[in-house]
């Protein structure tokens, strides 16, 4: 069955093309309306926040109804792609911003914060992010990729009476921008060696041109690279990471490891796929490169932490890792597998934030992963919710991080590298050095004193992300196979499938 | 040397100068005067390049409206005098220079090569464009028709700097 097919040559094509995004665009607006006219207390604030759990509802069922009816273009993409690999990903960023909207109705209220625009960035955020996901030419990607990081800027230093909160706002907005303008140098390169910004037409233009080693897409396409290793946080230009994710607050922090990473991937990976796949000599050796030390230097690091949030900020390095080891395979397969993996990191971050956020006071910088023992004892669910977190972000069997881990190593080995996927291994045994002692603590300590753990409370929509998340993952860990093949089902003809008469 | 090769070399070393000497001013004011001196002579060399519009633009938006922005900015936090200097070290310089040098490199490296004969304009064809549709034609057509999703975006893009601007520096939340 063929679906609904929109021309995007003509304005209103692209109109009915934009919809989701319209919609959530069409929200922030009534946000912003919202936060001018009651913005004075926390009442006021949940109100927002209810707003923006609607808006981000609403997009979802926009985004699902686009994807099942099939929607696709006629003829070649322009601007916006129309496939179910921009379905699939902006379906996982609305998930992790109504994940993250949860989390933060009861977190602001108690670390008295009262910004109703907390929820407007956050709306933001998630149009930029839908549009890396979604955007088929590189100018629309790069500005999805600035609304994005705009608006996280901010929400990383939204907490103004903490200090570390604005260190890591600057921190982030310094590097940040250093990275956008390698992103671009990067853009304009590519632009000046094959003249056009879109991606299809940068394939069709690679391949009719044998532009394949050209010395000046290959510095355009490395410095692309070194803006998306920002983003992502991969090994070497990871150093903002621990400190940002540290300083910001607990559901900002959930929200940069798992959506905004998320962002960087999809965005990463259609920008190869679908305009530099036969230009891939240039990128596969950089990208392997980049996925083996990212895995080996954030898991070993990572080993070394006390603080829980500190060791959730390396470990989502070491995760950067797996992902980018997906990227590195260059095929569909792996395009699946980075759409599984992110959907199910998605889940397991924003849960183990979820808890960490629970257990903490004053931005929870403080807490260690000793903070947690006994907690088993006293309160049993939750420390049951932690241990399959824990044991998904290992990649235990049974939880939906084991069928990620194993689908994005058949991709690396389907793809002749398979010494990548035995570091990706090792990667995963030295990760249980940090994983599993914060369930030991849980489990096997006793509580520091008696009071310990009175005041862990998950309340209100927090359980709700805690008990979903925790569900979904054993779920997709027992019964991965509609997922797959929805994924799967997602990435298919993400390189383009044009016939290419070579004129020379 | 052409007339015209003179012209470009001279705005060049203008320019060139000009940049120097704004990051390595004591006092924000003469930086940003230099700023716009810089600004000013990239206009006449985009003008060298056919692009009379963008050259309009250029003196009008970047050495006209934001200089100004940044003067008040600067009257405003009085920045005016000149502060103790916030140079590094020299590991610090020594890693300027090295990256300094490694787009000097990059530079000659791609000027050396030669676009895709498909790829490029015979020449006299943008003055040609220019005379038959305008010098601004030339522009808004594609912003407004091609680059129209782009051009929207960027406007989301600015509402939510705004909003987080006045986030951030609202005294009173």
């Amino acid at each position: 069955m063929i679906g609904p097919r929109i021309d995007l040559s003509e304005p209103g094509g692209i109109a009915v093309a934009l919809l989701p995004e319209l919609i959530l665009t069409g929200w922030c607006l009534v946000l912003m309306l919202a936060v001018a006219w009651r913005h004075r207390d926390e009442e006021d604030q949940r109100f927002v926040g209810h707003l923006a759990l609607i808006a981000l509802v609403t997009t979802l069922v926009a985004v699902v109804w686009f994807w099942i009816r099939d929607v696709g273009p006629v003829g070649l993409e322009v601007m916006v792609a129309l496939d179910g690999f921009r379905y699939a990903s902006a379906t996982i960023f609305l998930l992790g911003g109504i994940l993250a909207v949860m989390l933060s109705l009861g977190y602001l209220g108690r670390e008295r914060m009262v910004v109703p625009e907390y929820y407007l960035l956050l709306l933001l955020a998630t149009v930029g992010m839908m549009f890396m996901g979604g955007g088929a030419d590189l100018i629309v990607i790069f500005l999805g990729l600035e609304l994005m990081s705009v608006s996280v800027y901010v929400l990383a230093g939204i907490n103004r009476r903490s200090v570390f909160a604005a260190e890591a706002a600057l921190k982030y907005f310094l590097l940040g921008a250093f990275a956008s303008a390698f992103f671009l140098y990067g853009i304009a390169l590519i632009y000046g060696s094959t003249g056009s910004t879109n991606l299809t037409f940068i394939y069709v233009q690679v391949t009719s041109l044998g532009l394949e080693s050209n010395l000046m897409l290959s510095v355009g396409v490395g410095m692309l690279l070194v803006g998306f290793g920002f983003k992502v946080a991969a090994v070497p230009f990871h150093m903002w990471t621990p400190d940002v994710y540290d300083g910001a607050p607990t559901p900002v922090t959930a929200f940069m490891a798992a959506a905004v990473k998320a962002a960087g991937f999809v965005a990463l990976i259609r920008v190869l796929l679908q305009g530099l796949a036969p230009a891939d000599a240039v990128w596969t050796e950089a990208v392997w490169w980049l996925a083996a030390i990212t895995m080996v230097v954030g898991n070993l690091i990572a080993l070394a932490q006390r603080h829980l949030k500190r060791m959730l900020a390396y470990s989502s390095i070491g995760h950067a890792g797996y992902l980018l080891t997906a990227v590195a395979s260059g095929t569909e397969l792996g395009a699946a597998a980075l759409l599984y993996y992110v959907f199910a990191y998605t889940l397991m971050t924003v849960g183990a934030f979820a808890i960490l956020a629970a257990s903490g006071r004053g931005g929870e910088r403080e807490v260690l992963i000793d903070d947690f023992s006994g907690l088993a004892q006293r309160r049993p669910w939750l420390a049951f919710a932690m241990t399959v977190f824990m044991l998904s972000l290992l990649g235990f069997p049974g939880t939906a991080g084991f069928i990620g881990k194993w689908y994005i190593l058949s991709a690396a080995v389907d793809a002749d590298q398979a010494v990548l996927a035995v570091v990706l291994v090792g990667a995963s045994i030295v990760s249980a050095g940090y994983y599993l002692p914060v369930i030991m603590a849980m489990y096997m300590k006793p509580p520091i004193s008696e009071a310990a753990h009175e005041t862990t409370r998950v309340g209100g929509a927090a359980r709700w992300v805690v008990g979903a998340t925790a569900a979904l993952l054993l779920l997709f860990g027992v019964w991965p196979n509609r997922a797959l093949d929805v994924a799967r089902d997602g990435s298919r003809q993400l390189t383009p499938d044009v016939m290419v008469t070579v004129s020379r | 040397m052409s007339g015209t090769e003179a012209v470009f070399w001279f705005f060049a070393a203008v320019a060139i100068i000009s940049a120097f000497l704004c990051i390595t001013r004591r006092s924000p004011v003469a930086s940003a005067l230099w700023l716009v001196s810089t600004l000013f002579a990239l206009a006449a060399i985009f003008v060298l390049l056919d692009a009379h519009f963008i050259a309009a633009i250029q003196v009008l938006v970047y050495a006209g409206a934001i200089m100004v922005l940044f003067l008040f900015v600067i009257m405003l936090l009085n920045l005016g005098r000149a502060g103790p200097t916030d140079m590094l070290g020299w590991a610090g310089r020594l890693v300027m220079f090295a990256v300094g040098a490694l787009l000097v490199v990059e530079l000659w490296v791609l000027v050396r090569i030669v676009p895709a004969e498909e790829l490029q304009l015979p020449t006299g064809a943008m003055v040609q464009l220019t005379e038959q549709e305008g010098a601004v034609r030339v522009i808004s057509e594609p912003l407004f028709r091609g680059f129209l999703v782009p051009f929207e975006i960027t406007s989301i893009l600015l509402l939510a700097a705004i909003v987080g601007a006045v986030v951030l520096a609202k005294r009173k939340l």
